[in-house]
Formats: C-alpha cells, structure tokens, sequence
C-alpha cells in the first residue's frame, strides 16, 4: 500500500515519498528546484504544495477505504498560510468522514514545524462502490 | 498599443519559473480581461494511470497560476502576489490525452485582495473539467526582499 504513489506518475514527477506511522501516512515531498514558483524569494509553487496535499488525502482514502478505483476529487479547497520555503515538505490527512459514495478529508502540510502548517486542505472524493 | 507587460512579461510569468517551465506551461493569450494559459498532456503528468487523464493536483496549479496571470492583467502590471485561498470544483473527467487550457478573469479587485474565477477545459470554457474560484493577496510580499525565505526565523532550530 505504501508503494501506491509510486505507480502514480504525478506523484513520482513531484518525488512524493510515503512513510507509515501506524494506520496515517505522512506524505513527503523532497525539495528539488523544480518546485520552485517564485525564484526571488525564493518560494515553493503554490500548486505544488496543493497537489501534495490531494495525493496525500488520496493516499489515505485509498489506504483506510480500499475499493476498486481510485478516489476521485470532487471538490478541494487549499489555504495557503505560509510562504513555502525551499526546504521539504510534509503532509498528512484526516478522513472527518467516508460514506458509501463520498469521503470528506481534512489535510495540512507543514516544513520545519508541524504545529506551523503552510497549507490546509479541505476535500471531498467520490468513492468507487465496489470494495476490492 | 503594444505594452511591454502584456508582450513580453505576461508570457514570461506563465512558464518563466522552474515549476511552470517543468510543466510545461505555456503562454497562450489575453483577450480583453481574460487571460490563457496551456498544458501540453504528458504521460509523466498522469494522476491514476489506468485512466490516463491529467493529475488532479496538476489541474489545481494550472488553475492557481492562470488565476495569478489574471490578477496582474487587473494590475496591469507586476507586483508580488500571493494566493490566499482557492476551491477547485472538477465537474468531469478530463479526455485522456489531451492538453488543457485554462483562462481566468479578475473580476474584482481591491486595495489588498483580488478575487478570481478559472476554468479549465479541451476546448471551450462552456465545457469545463474544472473551475476555481480564488482570492489573492497583493501585494504580499510584507517588505520581503531577494533571497528572504533562505534566512532562518529568529528562534528557529539550526
């Protein structure tokens, strides 16, 4: 299950890497320069951080609610709190609920302190009817 | 008639950065307030890959970016901005294969935040796999200067 992102190919052109701690995954996202948005500061992308975070709820939905197909986005909504800097990136997901059909996610990333998040997420996805 | 920004910067702030260059982002257009912007589909840009279609994550960063062109289009002109919020509302399945454009409108802009809508579709925005809805800080950068985020906070650990 671990190995899930690796057969994504967004997640592997990000180098997104999966770490278990129990049934949560922290998702991390190395720095490379490619990530870059803003060169002067110089800060991450925005959309970088943001698909960090909808891997990472993908990750845990597929993880906690396993069906046939992937979770699909309904809706996700990012706060971008912090500048992002260029350092790596980590980032975890709540699952507040998962019916038969829609899973609602809450998910932040954060760099040098995890109390000191640089984004949030707030998501739904469209669950797969059929368990595998 | 031809602003130096519109020409030249505009197209360079669309795929000038090391991840719009990544991308493969492109500078596609301005047409009165709206402004577009391409990513050619690529097989390393695939979210599921039993389907084929682009990255969710991707569609959410053409869509931050465009909606950032728009905001300076308001601004007619650079100043540094910051996205403080978007939602992305994906209304279908994008076709597998095939590139994405997005376009972005400012539609109002105040001292401190401009607020923005973007689609994101094939062929027409009357069809689209995507839209956001967005706000921006301008302005943002606080009085931050070159290399400001290379310096550790007072009180962080070394």
């Amino acid at each position: 299950m671990t190995a899930l992102l690796d057969t994504l190919p967004y997640a592997r052109f990000l180098g997104l890497q999966t770490q278990l701690d129990g049934d949560d995954l922290i998702i991390v996202m190395p720095f490379a320069d490619r990530l870059i948005g803003n060169p002067i500061l110089p800060a991450l992308h925005g959309g970088s951080t943001a698909a960090l975070l909808e891997m990472t709820a993908v990750a845990q939905v597929a993880l906690s609610y396993p069906r046939l197909r992937l979770p699909r986005p309904i809706n996700v909504t990012v706060a971008y709190l912090r500048s992002g800097k260029p350092v790596d990136v980590l980032a975890r997901a709540r699952i507040s609920k998962a019916g038969r059909r829609v899973a609602h996610v809450l998910a932040e990333a954060w760099q040098d302190d995890a109390a000191n998040p640089i984004a949030s997420l707030t998501a739904h996805f469209l669950l797969d009817d059929d368990t595998e | 008639m031809s602003d130096p920004f519109l020409t030249q910067m505009l197209p360079q702030l669309a795929s000038g950065a090391a991840h719009t260059h990544a991308l493969g982002f492109a500078y596609e257009g301005l047409e009165g307030d709206r402004v577009r912007i391409r990513v050619p589909w690529r097989a390393d840009l695939v979210g599921d890959p039993h389907t084929g279609v682009l990255a969710g994550g991707l569609v959410t960063t053409l869509l931050d970016h465009v909606g950032g062109l728009a905001v300076w289009v308001a601004l007619k002109g650079f100043q540094p901005i910051a996205t403080l919020d978007l939602r992305v509302d994906y209304m279908r399945a994008a076709a597998p294969g095939v590139d994405l454009v997005a376009e972005a409108r400012c539609y109002r802009l105040t001292r401190h935040i401009a607020f923005v809508r973007a689609w994101a579709f094939e062929v027409s925005p009357e069809d689209p796999v995507a839209a956001s809805q967005a706000a921006y800080v301008v302005n943002s950068d606080g009085g931050r200067k070159l290399g400001a985020n290379l310096r550790r906070e007072p009180g962080a650990p070394a």
